[in-house]
């Protein structure tokens, strides 16, 4: 790539990553695009500003700045205006505002959405028109917030830097040759680009809480059971969870506290009532007992290592009380992870065979024939091979080497925690080893590319809730935009709670605040 | 190499994947390097531990259950929508049992 077209690319996210930082300077104005979900209520009540201007500022701003950054996959602006129309007009009859009025999001494609295609980002369901919402998405849109489109990820959310997307790459909104994480990168670089004021992803072994970290926002995942999976598409049953991005931990307790609770739809949805996050989530950091796994620093680069160092003496000025622990069985959680979900993976993409809904390749002789070209011509190469290592696993003969003593593992992972919380409230961790790579840098390494995911796979194993937080930058080097570092907080089960009021309080009174 | 070629063709036939020989040829090497990673699992003495399936929260046994009633479901227009091939209110597959 030419220094030039370097140089010009570098600008543009330049100006935008320095735009989020400096908003407060020229706000109210006339930015549109850059607000949180608190904003958007007091405008809409003070009546300064329609719902339906601010999707058109946000649908504008996509169809400016995402040629070069391609965070969604599909745009709804029809679907979009309607929503926000639909939602003035609430607003004048009944003088009253839905939680989310008028807030523009984006909603991670392995979601369903009805009546707009959604497509896993996989050439199988290319033209897939889904015949009905997922939970959480019909709960947005009664809470009022309007759908600007659909996000791109990695194939049926297989992967942890967006580029095994079906139809193309995610650009990181920070430096444009790097990756927005994954496998929700799009929704993280979405919110990041200002492009969606808060967005819907999905979380299996880190796929919100990385993509958040590479890309300088804020995502969560709840505990495993606390928001319910019925519409989104699925990867790994046991492990797959749906969460919000937003650019400040308010806006991801607004958006969770929507989407949360039981579902008839979901028999894993926990039947447990959901606290008002926002009535706590200013209670400060005072008196926190924040866990530090001794093995987290292990192989860690020092851009990051340097940032979690800061943070932690951060939490400690705000009160915090740091506990050294010990995770012992923290460096077989890839392994063990990578075992399991691509087992249930692999049962889980069997319904793609060509008959009821998707791709079906022409020219096969019987219906086994059908089946093996339609999955060969419709899947992407990290789907193929995570399908063959899961029927590996599963296979009769190395069923019990791999997958049962997986199971074990995660046992084993699940019990460091829970001892773990016997002393400390929360465990502090770096979301990932290192800032966001460069596209192209380890597509053809699976294994390396796993290994990456080392810092978030442990609490999806265990169920356990976690946030991801920018915490600092990469220094500046030779010119190059620096890179957000993300802090990663787990919490016990079902106390969402307590992360988001820990997180807000480090966001806020330690000075990370975005907007 | 632990995963031989032969292994790899036949969890593809298992898996209702038709590889071609050039995919063969990039995924052995890099599925027998996650499988030799996943070794690792071996080092750790597992007797007496439970395998873990779910992830589940404290609750009475039968709280998941919920009534058998009816509830109105997809009509065929809508189920067969997405469909790549169909009739009159059906999905067409190619035929299924083969001539002797």
């Amino acid at each position: 790539m030419g220094v030039e077209q370097c140089t010009g690319r570098v600008s543009v996210c330049d100006a935008s990553f320095h735009h989020t930082f400096a908003r407060k300077s020229y706000f109210p104005a006339v930015d549109l695009t850059n607000l949180t979900i608190d904003e958007i209520s007091n405008l809409l009540s003070k009546r300064k500003a329609s719902a339906v201007e601010i999707a058109q500022e946000h649908l504008e701003q996509i169809k400016e700045k995402d040629v070069k950054i391609c965070s969604y996959l599909t745009v709804a602006p029809e679907k979009a205006l309607a929503q926000a129309q639909a939602v003035d007009e609430r607003i004048a009859t009944e003088g009253k505002l839905p939680p989310l009025a008028g807030v523009p999001m984006a909603i991670k494609d392995v979601i369903l959405t009805k009546g707009v295609k959604t497509t896993c980002a996989a050439k199988m369901l290319a033209e897939f028109i889904a015949p009905y919402d997922a939970t959480s998405v019909q709960r947005l849109d009664s809470a009022g917030a309007v759908f600007l489109g659909k996000a791109n990820c990695d194939e049926f959310a297989m992967g942890s830097s967006t580029e095994n997307s079906g139809f193309s790459p995610t650009c990181n909104p920070r430096d444009l040759e790097r990756v927005p994480g994954g496998s929700s990168g799009g929704s993280a670089a979405a919110v990041a680009a200002n492009l969606a004021v808060a967005a819907l992803g999905s979380d299996t072994g880190g796929s919100i809480r990385q993509p958040a970290s590479f890309c300088g926002v804020a995502g969560m995942m709840g505990t495993y059971g606390r928001v319910s999976r019925y519409g989104l598409v699925a990867f790994a049953s046991s492990l797959d969870h749906i969460g919000p991005f937003g650019r400040s931990v308010r806006d991801l307790a607004h958006v969770l506290h929507v989407i949360s609770g039981p579902d008839p739809l979901d028999s894993t949805a926990a039947k447990l009532p959901v606290p008002d996050y926002l009535a706590t989530i200013e209670n400060g950091a005072r008196s926190f007992k924040v866990g530090i796994p001794e093995e987290c620093f292990n192989g860690l680069s020092s851009c990051v290592g340097d940032n979690i160092q800061k943070s932690m003496k951060v939490l400690e000025k705000l009160g915090c009380k740091m506990v050294s622990i010990r995770m012992p069985h923290t460096e077989y959680a890839v392994a063990c992870y990578y075992i399991i979900c691509t087992a249930e993976a692999s049962s889980n993409l069997a319904r793609y065979d060509g008959v009821r809904y998707g791709f079906r390749s022409g020219g096969y002789g019987g219906l086994r024939d059908m089946y093996k070209k339609t999955r060969d011509g419709g899947f992407g190469p990290e789907v193929k091979r995570r399908i063959m290592l899961g029927t590996y696993v599963l296979s009769s003969g190395y069923y019990d080497a791999y997958y049962r003593k997986a199971q074990k593992v995660r046992t084993l992972i699940t019990r460091d925690y829970l001892d773990a919380f016997e002393k400390v409230d929360v465990v502090l961790t770096p979301t990932s080893p290192f800032p966001a790579f460069k596209i192209g840098e380890i597509i053809n390494d699976p294994l390396a590319m796993y290994l990456a995911d080392i810092y978030t796979v442990t609490a999806s194993l265990a169920g356990l809730p976690g946030i991801s937080v920018p915490c600092g930058k990469t220094a500046s080097k030779h010119g190059f935009p620096q890179l957000p570092v993300g802090m990663q907080l787990i919490g016990r089960h079902f106390e969402e709670a307590s992360l988001l009021q820990l997180a807000r309080a480090f966001e806020k009174d330690g000075g990370f605040e975005l907007s | 190499m632990a995963l031989s070629e032969k292994d790899a063709r036949y969890v593809a036939e298992l898996a209702h994947l038709e590889l071609t020989d050039e995919e063969l040829k990039i995924f052995i090497p890099q599925l027998d390097s996650v499988l030799a990673y996943m070794e690792k699992l071996k080092q750790l003495d597992t007797n007496g531990v439970n395998p873990m399936a779910q992830v589940t929260y404290p609750t009475d046994e039968n709280s998941s259950m919920r009534g058998d009633q009816s509830h109105k479901t997809f009509d065929s227009k809508e189920a067969l929508q997405n469909a790549p091939e169909q009739g009159p209110g059906y999905f067409k597959v190619p035929q299924v049992i083969e001539k002797e």
